[in-house]
């Protein structure tokens, strides 16, 4: 497979599944401060530190009110992590393969993309906005399901879920970041049914809930973190990610699970032992916010070590 | 006493104005064609409404389909559609089995011109076209001359612009041999319009387009298979900035094969790889859709980044084929069209089953002298452009613009032909909530590999704009999808 080719399938998947995490936060933000406005609780500046933006974000707003935060992070293309953005960057690696993937996939993404675009014209987000972020939700959701049906589970597919899964370990790291860091220090409330309904919010937003409840019933910090960090079925947790973009790695270069070929192999199997092997008291007690900053380190350190390995394009030798 | 209403208002064929023109659908008396009488019938059994709600159905069908074009220079919104017209367009079958003999005439003779221009140079050694006509071409390459193409065939795809006058008659107005574009609207098209018309379909037999994919693909792998069973193929595009990047996509996808851009290709003891997650691959035959300019800055024009150094030194190796040979674009100068009749006649000893359009070559005096008297009268075109750029159009044109193009003609005479401004035919399209007459021409698609392939119908372009004769996408024209039915129902 050609390298530009991967590449483009890799950054096509990461991009719709940063569309669809963006749109998963700010949905349960919404629904979160409908719950708590009477309590003069609305925080939205947290969602844009999910991202990692907080200083973009300052150089083009004046404040993190709901309606700045939202256009921020849906619409604006001077946000490269807008949902619009990542939709745009999306398509455009779509159109560059669009002999490769299947036209569904293509047809989809294209009206994904659109639907955006048109709601963003028309003057943005407002009556129904809950329906809009659902809408982007499920539009990824249907994208992958698509993908998983109509493309060959070839080199190209695999290229693709390393992407995804790449992309949403990462994604996952950073909303357990967001609880600790921005929602945490107010010790008054841990505890209290605002503390519950947050950390609620937090599974909702890896669309966790129903999931965790089925596997540890009450909410309880420890537990949270176990199941959204180490839990080996969950597919929004954080060992789950890694070890699927492991398999696909070593499928797209048929070398042994359990050994390594490439640095990028080498890498992802050191970070997915260290998490097979840990626990989330470890965790807990090493400090939350060091663990995940560690974490995003090692995961884009082995994006780097994949794009080296496979996508750039130094005349290499026959 | 409803249905009546609507039948009448429908497209409001009563009013339609055939003109002076040659009309596609209606005779001059404005009833229709004996071969669109079943077409009549059912369009005129539709309400305006019904009409207008498939043309947007079909509309929406290609921005969700994507099936687009890039515009150049466009910053917001740089992909459109090219606008489609339902109405098909119908030609006999009788009617293009001559076409079709006639291009594929055309296409033979024109290659044996290259391989020979490039070759031998016999036709200029006999003086049958003037030598300094093909020397001062500027799609002349000195760098193909010795070049010997797998199976002799320089153009392996052409696209012909035929257009018809007022008696109905089709003429050849030029040949693209470079890079043609089109098809894939063909091919498209067809899609939307069983969508539109599932009914007409069933009940015409209207001749099917969907192999030209099959055919493209067998013409690619025919180039190498005296060195390989399984040749590898690929599309080489500009990427997708380009305009026709839709089309190389589409292509590449509908027949299987690797889409390339020259930075994915690198050449190496005169061979092409493509540069693969697994290394180095080697390729065999590229359908290349960049100018020669562009495809390898050692040979062509140094600060191309589009092309892939080596890459003529690997296909004069012969261990990469190329369709359309670098080299091609000789034979579409718009000079040496005005000799194809001559060209056709020197090689095959027959006269042309296709007539040119009267030429006027403004490199000869008399011819020229002619020309500048007459300006009004006549269409210019510069010899080596494309898209409909760079053209006066006579009757339509201010004394200023005539005088600019006499003074362009004085200075560059090699550089312009002249032709009479041609009645072309119209066809009916639909305006708002009624049937108006436009321009139309016609690109058939051929395919030279083992065979000559002719796709039966082609792309029928139509100037939308009021009066307009110019059909060209990068100007606003539209498509119409072109219907070659078996026998009358």
């Amino acid at each position: 497979m050609l390298s530009r080719v991967a590449e483009s399938i890799y950054w096509m998947s990461r991009y719709v599944e940063r569309a669809e995490n963006v749109a998963r936060f700010i949905a349960v933000n919404l629904n979160l401060s409908m719950d708590l406005a009477s309590e003069g609780h609305q925080q939205w500046l947290p969602l844009v530190t999910t991202t990692g933006d907080d200083k973009l974000f300052y150089e083009l707003y004046d404040a993190p009110t709901k309606r700045n935060v939202l256009e921020f992070l849906t619409f604006d293309r001077n946000n490269p992590n807008s949902i619009l953005s990542a939709l745009i960057d999306a398509r455009e690696n779509a159109r560059s393969i669009r002999e490769v993937i299947s036209a569904e996939m293509w047809e989809h993404l294209n009206n994904f993309y659109l639907m955006v675009k048109d709601v963003g014209r028309a003057g943005g987000v407002s009556e129904e906005q809950l329906v809009f972020y659902e809408q982007i939700r499920a539009s990824g959701q249907h994208f992958i399901g698509i993908t998983d049906a109509t493309m060959t589970h070839g080199e190209g597919w695999h290229f693709g879920q390393c992407g995804r899964f790449m992309e949403r370990a990462d994604k996952t790291s950073r909303i357990l970041d967001v609880k600790y860091y921005i929602l945490l220090p107010s010790p008054q409330h841990v505890g209290t049914p605002f503390d519950e309904l947050q950390w609620s919010a937090l599974l909702r937003s890896a669309s966790a809930f129903e999931m965790y409840r089925q596997r540890y019933g009450r909410i309880n910090p420890a537990n949270i973190v176990n199941f959204l960090v180490l839990d080996r079925e969950f597919p929004r947790a954080i060992l789950h990610c890694l070890s699927r973009a492991n398999d696909s790695l070593h499928a797209i270069t048929g070398s042994d699970p359990e050994s390594f070929s490439n640095l990028p192999e080498q890498r992802l199997g050191q970070l997915r032992a260290s998490l097979a092997f840990t626990s989330a008291d470890d965790i807990v007690n090493r400090g939350m916010h060091e663990f995940v900053d560690d974490m995003q380190r090692r995961v884009n350190a082995v994006g780097l070590a994949l794009s080296n390995t496979f996508f750039t394009r130094h005349a290499d030798a026959a | 006493m409803q249905q009546q209403t609507s039948m009448e208002r429908v497209n409001g064929v009563s009013e339609y104005d055939v003109g002076e023109f040659y009309d596609e659908m209606f005779a001059h008396d404005a009833s229709p064609r004996e071969n669109c009488n079943l077409l009549y019938k059912r369009v005129i059994g539709l309400t305006t409404l019904d009409l207008q709600r498939r043309k947007l159905a079909a509309e929406r069908s290609m921005v969700r389909l994507g099936i687009t074009f890039n515009v150049y220079g466009d910053e917001e919104g740089t992909e459109r559609i090219i606008p489609f017209d339902i109405l098909p367009r119908i030609i006999n079958a009788d009617e293009w089995k001559w076409v079709s003999d006639g291009l594929k005439q055309r296409i033979v003779a024109l290659n044996m011109f290259i391989d020979d221009v490039y070759g031998d140079q016999k036709i200029l050694k006999d003086g049958a076209i003037p030598e300094h006509v093909v020397r001062s071409a500027a799609s002349f390459r000195p760098q193909c001359v010795g070049l010997k193409p797998p199976k002799g065939v320089w153009c392996h795809i052409t696209g012909t612009d035929l257009v018809r006058d007022q008696d109905g008659k089709f003429y050849v107005l030029e040949d693209n041999l470079r890079c043609p574009s089109g098809v894939s609207y063909v091919l498209q098209n067809r899609q939307l319009m069983k969508q539109a018309f599932p009914d007409l379909f069933e009940s015409l037999s209207v001749r099917p387009v969907d192999d030209y994919c099959g055919q493209l693909l067998d013409a690619l792998n025919y180039l190498a298979e005296d060195r390989t069973d399984t040749p590898t193929v690929g599309v080489l595009t500009p990427g997708v900035y380009n305009s026709a990047y839709f089309e190389h996509s589409f292509l590449a996808q509908q027949m299987g094969v690797d889409l390339v851009e020259g930075r994915d290709l690198v050449v190496q003891d005169k061979k092409v790889y493509m540069r693969t997650t697994k290394g180095l691959a080697k390729i065999d035959v590229l359908y290349r859709r960049i100018d020669d300019d562009f495809i390898d800055p050692r040979v062509f024009r140094e600060d191309s980044l589009l092309g892939v150094p080596g890459l003529i030194e690997a296909y004069k190796a012969g261990n990469i084929a190329l369709a359309n040979a670098p080299g091609t674009g000789i034979a579409d100068d718009k000079v040496i069209y005005a000799y194809v009749p001559d060209i056709i006649k020197y090689y095959l000893g027959e006269d042309p089953i296709l007539p040119n359009v009267p030429t006027y070559v403004c490199w000869d005096e008399k011819q020229r002298d002619h020309v500048l008297n007459n300006l009004h009268n006549f269409v210019v075109k510069p010899a080596n452009e494309s898209g409909g750029y760079g053209m006066l159009i006579g009757p339509r044109s201010t004394r200023e613009e005539q005088a600019k193009f006499a003074d362009l003609i004085k200075s560059n005479p090699r550089n312009y032909i002249a032709q009479p401004t041609l009645s072309l035919s119209r066809a009916p399209v639909i305006i708002e909530d009624h049937l108006e007459g436009r321009h139309v021409d016609l690109r058939p698609f051929i395919i030279y590999g083992r065979d000559v392939f002719v796709l039966p119908g082609g792309l029928t372009r139509v100037a939308l704009k009021k009066g307009s004769l110019v059909v060209n996408s990068s100007q606003g024209g539209g498509s119409k999808d072109t219907w070659v039915v078996e026998e009358l129902p």
